[in-house]
């Protein structure tokens, strides 16, 4: 561990890296700021960007801070303006926006930024104890396991959508891994499902989905229903905070860190649910008194969520990076660029590419202290971004989509593909579908076609599910992980609140 | 019948077809030695055609109950929504994907980015235009120099 800790701070500390991080975190900063515009909109569109660097350490490092980077962002927009630029901050207006319309919203932003960069610094220092543990363990897993681990996390994604979404989550994720068949397959090298139309031979590319899929629908809805930015947050002064202060969250920091890690470490479970169980929780066990308070401007309720959302991200990176599979939208997103890049993240990833892993780690401590000691200082000024007219913005948004699937197959076919799956996408976003688990599904499907086919061909049938208990087992959690949750919400859908957004 | 029914309705077309494929044409091409394989070309697409029937039903069949959840947008009344613009910026998005190619990516870009503005309601006619040239200009820089992947910048007959 010493030795890999040394590697990556050797690799995370070049210039061409630390450049990465500062440019990532003040991207994503920036456009997490803007309400309507989520962390996966603006990976997305970096990704070409980072592709065509080549280095995949200076990609995912880029790639991580945009995102650390946009829930960071996010949170002063709900903290100024009541109006949270990522899901993942929407709790943390409960009590920031309060804060600032008593005139306290530079006291604010300092506790946003301190919890943000503790459960940050916190939520790395668990990722680097239990993705290896993790990842040991990992090492075991046949062809068989690797399959059925992949329907568990497919089928979390689904049982955690919220009441009267199971069956939506499902039929996208099932419409995600459809379309990952359109092309030529690894294992058999027969186009399938093309139509006779060869721009589909090698599939549909997969930067041109997630933009289609998170980019563009953003984009319209900010076209269709402009957000008020009305909002008037004061001005921003006095950025201290007092000893009692700091006194009185630092509990709540230390508890919202942990819980808010492991929540993040679930499939389909990321930032937002993350922060809005770590609000609950905290007002829940707050004193009497305190529990007043939230809501009206605690600091205590500014801090639980801005902690659990950024230790949830963290979090989320502990499935991708060990296991090789994705839990939420964004990290989908980080593993498609890593495979366009060769690297297939998994238990591997430690051992053939330590690097990589080591260095990402290492760019999460210091990204967290880019985000304290960089922003913090500059929040007024960045906080202007608000004022940037939609008239402009908005053009270069679409811009940026069509540029970016235009640069990764170069090719014009591509654009109009592009527009054809966006109106696609917004049609579904209209109805509620949700939209993430179609993309990792989409990136999964190849993935899982693959271990299923090795496992089939390994044992000669479906036998192997029924001769390695370890798959069985996954694969009953799995179909139960579907079933009991709509089960219940059938016998309980009068007292239900869903919570559910991609993030 | 709500928006989320209609949408099942042709994601079930959808898969209906793609089923049919998968169950009675595919296998038709197949080379007699992959037939002794345990798995082919088709047996993950049978799987994915009955489950994502099976789903696209209960949503059409409403056998999964929910409460209407408050959304960003109601659907029911786009007409009250900027509709005209989002479509316009469609458009523009398709005119731009057709024109890349033969009138070169400094022009394409330009025109897309003044239209786009253009439609949203902005008349500042010498900021959108000076936006628009200097992003034009930057973006081809980038990703001509820096990324190394070659755009036509001009169009066709002034030698770009």
């Amino acid at each position: 561990m010493l030795e890999g800790l040394l590697i990556g701070l050797q690799t995370a500390f070049s210039i061409q890296n630390l450049l990465m991080v500062i440019a990532g975190c003040l991207i994503g900063t920036f456009i997490g700021m803007l309400p309507g515009l989520g962390p996966m909109s603006i990976i997305a569109i970096m990704i070409p960007v980072a592709i065509s660097m080549g280095d995949p350490s200076a990609a995912l490092i880029l790639l991580a801070g945009v995102y650390y980077g946009a829930i960071f962002g996010g949170s002063t927009s709900s903290i100024l303006l009541n109006a949270p630029g990522v899901a993942g901050t929407v709790a943390s207006s409960f009590d920031g926006y309060p804060m600032a319309r008593q005139g306290k919203a530079g006291k604010a932003l300092t506790i946003a930024a301190i919890s943000s960069f503790a459960g940050g610094f916190i939520g790395a220092l668990l990722l680097m104890v239990f993705a290896p543990a993790l990842s040991s363990v990992a090492l075991l897993f046949h062809s068989a396991e690797y399959f059925a681990l992949m329907v568990v996390g497919l089928s979390a994604i689904a049982a955690f959508a919220g009441t009267g979404q199971v069956a939506k989550a499902l039929l996208m994720t099932l419409l995600g891994l459809i379309m990952a068949t359109v092309g030529e397959g690894a294992l058999f090298n027969l186009p399938r499902f093309t139509m006779g139309i060869m721009d589909l031979q090698s599939g549909f590319g997969f930067i041109t989905l997630a933009m289609a899929m998170f980019a563009l629908p953003e984009a319209l809805f900010l076209v269709l229903k402009p957000k008020e930015l009305g909002g008037d947050g004061g001005e921003i002064k006095e950025l201290r905070i007092s000893r009692a202060e700091a006194k009185a969250i630092s509990p709540v920091i230390g508890r919202q860190s942990i819980q808010g890690f492991f929540i993040g470490v679930l499939p389909g479970a990321g930032a937002t649910i993350a922060s809005f169980l770590g609000y609950a929780v905290e007002r829940n066990i707050a004193k009497k008194e305190e529990q007043e308070e939230f809501g009206n401007g605690s600091i205590k309720g500014l801090a639980a969520p801005e902690t659990a959302n950024n230790a949830a991200c963290t979090g989320s990176f502990v499935p991708l990076l060990t296991l090789g599979i994705p839990g939420s939208g964004t990290t989908a997103i980080l593993l498609g660029a890593l495979l366009a890049l060769n690297v297939t993240p998994g238990p591997r990833l430690m051992i053939d590419d330590p690097q990589i892993f080591w260095a990402v780690i290492m760019s999460m401590f210091i990204g967290n202290l880019v985000l304290l000691i960089l922003n913090l200082p500059l929040i007024p000024y960045i906080a202007k971004v608000l004022t940037v007219p939609r008239n402009y913005l908005i053009p270069f948004i679409l811009f940026f989509t069509l540029m970016g699937a235009y640069i990764g197959q170069n090719n014009a076919t591509e654009l109009l593909i592009l527009v054809g799956f966006g109106i696609a996408a917004t049609a579904l976003k209209f109805a509620d579908y949700p939209l993430a688990p179609l993309l990792i599904g989409f990136i999964l499907g190849g993935m899982l076609e693959d271990n299923f086919s090795r496992s089939m061909q390994l044992y000669d049938g479906v036998g192997f599910i029924f001769e390695r208990p370890m798959t069985l087992g996954l694969l009953v959690i799995a179909v139960l992980l579907v079933i009991v949750p709509s089960y219940r919400a059938r016998r309980a859908k009068a007292r239900q609140e869903g919570v559910a957004e991609g993030d | 019948m709500a928006l989320d029914r209609w949408i099942a309705l042709i994601i079930l077309g959808i898969c209906l077809i793609y089923g049919y494929t998968a169950w009675f044409t595919m296998d038709a091409q197949l080379a007699p030695f992959m037939k002794r394989n345990p798995i082919w070309p088709s047996t993950f697409p049978k799987v994915l055609s009955v489950l994502a029937m099976a789903a696209s039903l209960i949503i059409l069949l409403g056998l999964e109950k929910g409460e209407q959840k408050e959304a960003d947008i109601d659907y029911r009344r786009l007409g009250e929504y900027h509709l005209g613009q989002a479509i316009l910026l469609l458009l523009l998005m398709v005119v731009y994907a057709l024109l890349l190619r033969p009138i070169g990516f400094l022009v394409a870009t330009s025109g897309f980015l003044i239209l786009g503005s253009f439609i949203l309601g902005e008349r500042k006619w010498h900021i959108m235009v000076l936006v628009a040239l200097i992003a034009a200009v930057f973006v081809w820089y980038l990703v001509q120099q820096v990324l190394g992947i070659y755009m036509r910048p001009l169009p066709g007959f002034l030698g770009g």
